[in-house]
């Protein structure tokens, strides 16, 4: 008989107040008695909804079944067979758009915390020292991936799988793309985390090299022709920052949030010990309503400023996950909806001294289906602040697309490539994640490495076929 | 591991790197740069490349330390290793894309002003393998400050090397030594010019006079290199750039100087404290503001 409690387990936390002053994590997960406890909520549906949920298509009422019978080895199995980063998923995956929305549970009561389970689950076999299983046999042909983000990783853990002999090429200093570099400590730990996912796939045979800027260092053409790759898979993500265009915007102490995070993230500037510098502000306004911006938002708070989210459509339309604006409303950001910055206030010195914004309000429904803000007449008024943090997308780099011939890019710069499979224009050159479909999600990226993956192996077995 | 295989002390307050990185000696140009990183701690550091081997696989750096990171690259010794070295970053200088018939049409003025020395030096060697010599001018402080003088006379056409004090060779800045050769009638139509920004800043007023169009290089503040950042963002005319990926060279008759300065002047305080703590070690007690230390 199945648990009907209507609400999920409660996850331990960090107090808001004092989370907001370190950067450890918010959520402490599960302990096993809670993780199987919230596991007998799971109807384990014949039909599961969940599965269609899922961009990698876990099978999650099968992991779950084997967390009630404490087969905690089994259920990272069942996992891994489809996701090469579940520690990572488990906590930045927007479950309630995903799994966790359409969990049947969820039409009377809250749903399964299907995020939570997946986190119990990888945390724990990490604590066990169990490992995703690599190929028993190689099959000789070489693969080159470009990026060492989610669906870099994902597609090269994949590829590894079935046998390949596999080479990611990072731009940075170390591997983890935008789990490194974008996403903060306190909601996905670097080293306890991200490094060990990293490390697993490393596992299973896959060679990563950094410092290495494809287009740059070397370009696609001689990773074929040179270095004898037979294909590539491109996963180097939308890194440009976007700006508004308005005056004001170059002052001191205005920041994309890629570099604020950055600087945070990937250099640990919040750290005393490291040599890099950030920006301390005394009040910060982040404008945008993304995942990005709730990070910028709450990393500003644990570095001491008082916090302001600029949005200019009202809270429904916020595109950041549920979670991430509860804990940002927790631990003290203050949100002002329906307000669009105008222009960036300076002083003599050019360091910024404020922001004049003006009130919107929600008129027709425009091309994405939300409705459009249109700005309320008369309605400017002035905020004060030190530092703003422009956090307002991003766009892929043409670093790669203007250095391959071949390869097509679209009027918005991603690059084409067929959904199913991640095939480009240029044969044996495959690409997935955001250099595809500009800034999306981690699942998202990872299940399009997956593709390519798909793509790569069926392209090497079709060129076998012909030889 | 990127092996440093030749360490020089220039001037009293410049060094000089030879560090092995194949990949990037094989693609780089003159008017790139690299970032170079050491230690976990390290922060990213962009430098010009002052000059590569494409055979040996090695890059040249030229750099002053200024900072923590800068000087601890002072602790390596011919035979360590720098951890990280990425590039070539940048898009290389103009004068690589133009054709023989541009090239013959041209003639080159470059200003060199303090370990702006560096970077020149790969463009005048370039056009001297190509067969021109270009002018070069070099301007420095004081004698001690000087470098790299007889590595540009082999390379350059004619080199003229001015001192502010009149410590060595011509007294005065390097504005007054282009006033003296338009005085004398030379002819430039293209002039290169790199070094503090102040510097640059006047040698574009002076070379606005003479309708010498200008080139200057950046190096503002950055940290990934790649674009993904945009710290090192410049108005030039009505558009933003990134020096990273759209420079770092730029046409200096529409560039904002104002702004630019203010920019680079951000971390200021940030990298003087860290700068201290970094020199006082464990007798470090106070002055940076950050320790609660007195003072």
């Amino acid at each position: 008989m199945p648990n009907m409690s209507k609400t999920k387990v409660p996850v331990r936390e960090q107090e808001p107040l004092v989370r907001a002053t370190n950067f450890d994590e918010v959520c402490y997960g599960y302990n096993e008695e809670e993780a199987v406890e919230e596991a007998t909520r799971c109807l384990n549906c014949k039909n599961a909804r969940c599965i269609e949920g899922c961009p990698v298509s876990i099978n999650i009422p099968g992991f779950i079944k084997k967390v009630t019978e404490r087969d905690f080895e089994g259920a990272y199995q069942v996992i891994s067979e489809s996701s090469a980063l579940p520690a990572v998923c488990g906590r930045v995956c927007p479950q309630e758009t995903q799994c966790e929305g359409k969990c049947i549970r969820g039409l009377k009561a809250e749903p399964v915390s299907i995020g939570k389970l997946e986190r119990f689950v990888a945390d724990r076999a990490k604590a066990d020292g169990i490992k995703p299983e690599g190929a028993k046999v190689k099959n000789g042909h070489k693969i080159a991936v470009i990026g060492s983000g989610p669906a870099g990783l994902t597609c090269a853990g994949d590829l590894a799988k079935l046998g390949y002999d596999v080479t990611i090429y990072e731009a940075l200093h170390k591997a983890g793309g935008v789990l490194t570099y974008g996403i903060p400590e306190f909601r996905l730990p670097k080293d306890a985390v991200v490094a060990e996912e990293v490390k697993n796939v490393e596992g299973l045979g896959v060679k990563i090299i950094t410092d290495v800027i494809v287009g740059r260092t070397i370009t696609v053409d001689e990773l074929i022709e040179q270095e004898g790759y037979e294909a590539i898979f491109i996963g180097s993500g939308a890194g440009l920052p976007m700006f508004m265009g308005i005056p004001g915007e170059n002052a001191n102490g205005v920041f994309s949030a890629n570099e604020y995070l950055t600087r945070n993230n990937l250099m640990k500037a919040f750290r005393d010990d490291y040599d890099t510098p950030i920006y301390h502000a005394k009040k910060a306004v982040v404008v945008g309503g993304g995942n990005v911006a709730m990070d910028a938002a709450r990393t500003a708070l644990r570095l001491g400023a008082e916090v302001h989210l600029v949005y200019r459509r009202s809270e429904a339309e916020l595109p950041a996950r549920a979670e991430e604006v509860h804990h940002a409303k927790e631990e003290g950001v203050q949100f002002d909806i329906l307000t669009n910055p105008v222009e960036i206030l300076m002083d003599e010195n050019e360091n910024v001294t404020g922001i004049r914004c003006i009130r919107m309000q929600l008129g027709e429904p425009d091309q994405s289906g939300r409705r459009r803000p249109v700005e309320i007449p008369g309605s400017e008024f002035e905020m004060e602040c030190d530092c703003v943090i422009m956090s307002l997308g991003t766009s892929p780099n043409p670093l790669i697309s203007s250095t391959t011939p071949g390869l097509e890019i679209n009027r918005r710069k991603c690059l084409v490539a067929t959904e199913d499979e991640g095939k480009t224009t240029k044969e044996g050159v495959y690409a997935g994640g955001d250099a595809v479909t500009g800034a999306a999600t981690v699942i998202l990226a990872m299940g399009a490495g997956r593709a390519g993956a798909r793509g790569i192996d069926n392209y090497i077995k079709s060129k076998e076929a012909n030889a | 591991m990127y092996k440093i295989i030749k360490k020089e002390q220039l001037s009293s307050v410049v060094w000089l790197m030879e560090v092995e990185a194949p990949l990037v000696a094989r693609h780089c140009e003159p008017g790139q740069f690299i970032i170079v990183k050491h230690g976990d701690e390290g922060e990213r550091i962009p430098l010009t490349i002052c000059d590569y081997d494409r055979e040996k696989g090695t890059i040249t750096i030229v750099f002053q330390p200024v900072g923590v990171a800068t000087n601890k690259f002072l602790d390596l010794n011919e035979g360590d290793a720098f951890d990280d070295f990425v590039g070539p970053l940048g898009r290389p200088s103009d004068i690589i894309e133009m054709s023989e018939e541009e090239l013959a049409g041209k003639k080159f003025l470059f200003v060199a002003g303090g370990v702006g020395v560096a970077p020149v030096y790969p463009q005048v060697k370039w056009l001297h393998e190509h067969g021109i010599g270009a002018d070069v001018i070099i301007g420095a402080r004081t004698k001690d400050l000087l470098f790299f003088e007889e590595q540009m006379r082999e390379v350059a056409g004619n080199l003229y090397v001015t001192t502010d004090d009149g410590s060595y060779m011509h007294k005065g800045v390097v504005t007054t030594v282009i006033d003296e050769l338009m005085a004398e009638g030379k002819e430039y139509n293209h002039c290169v010019a790199i070094g503090p920004m102040i510097m640059m800043k006047f040698v574009c007023l002076t070379t606005q006079k003479y309708n010498i169009p200008t080139i200057v290089s950046m190096n503002p503040i950055m940290v990934d290199g790649t674009g993904m950042c945009g710290a090192c963002r410049l108005s030039v005319g009505d558009e933003i750039s990134f020096a990273c990926v759209d420079g770092a060279e730029f046409d200096c008759f529409k560039f904002n100087w104002a702004e630019a300065m203010k920019r680079s002047q951000l971390y200021k305080t940030e990298e003087g404290r860290a700068m201290l703590k970094y020199q006082e070690g464990d007798t470090h007690h106070g002055g940076c503001g950050n320790c609660g230390g007195e003072n």
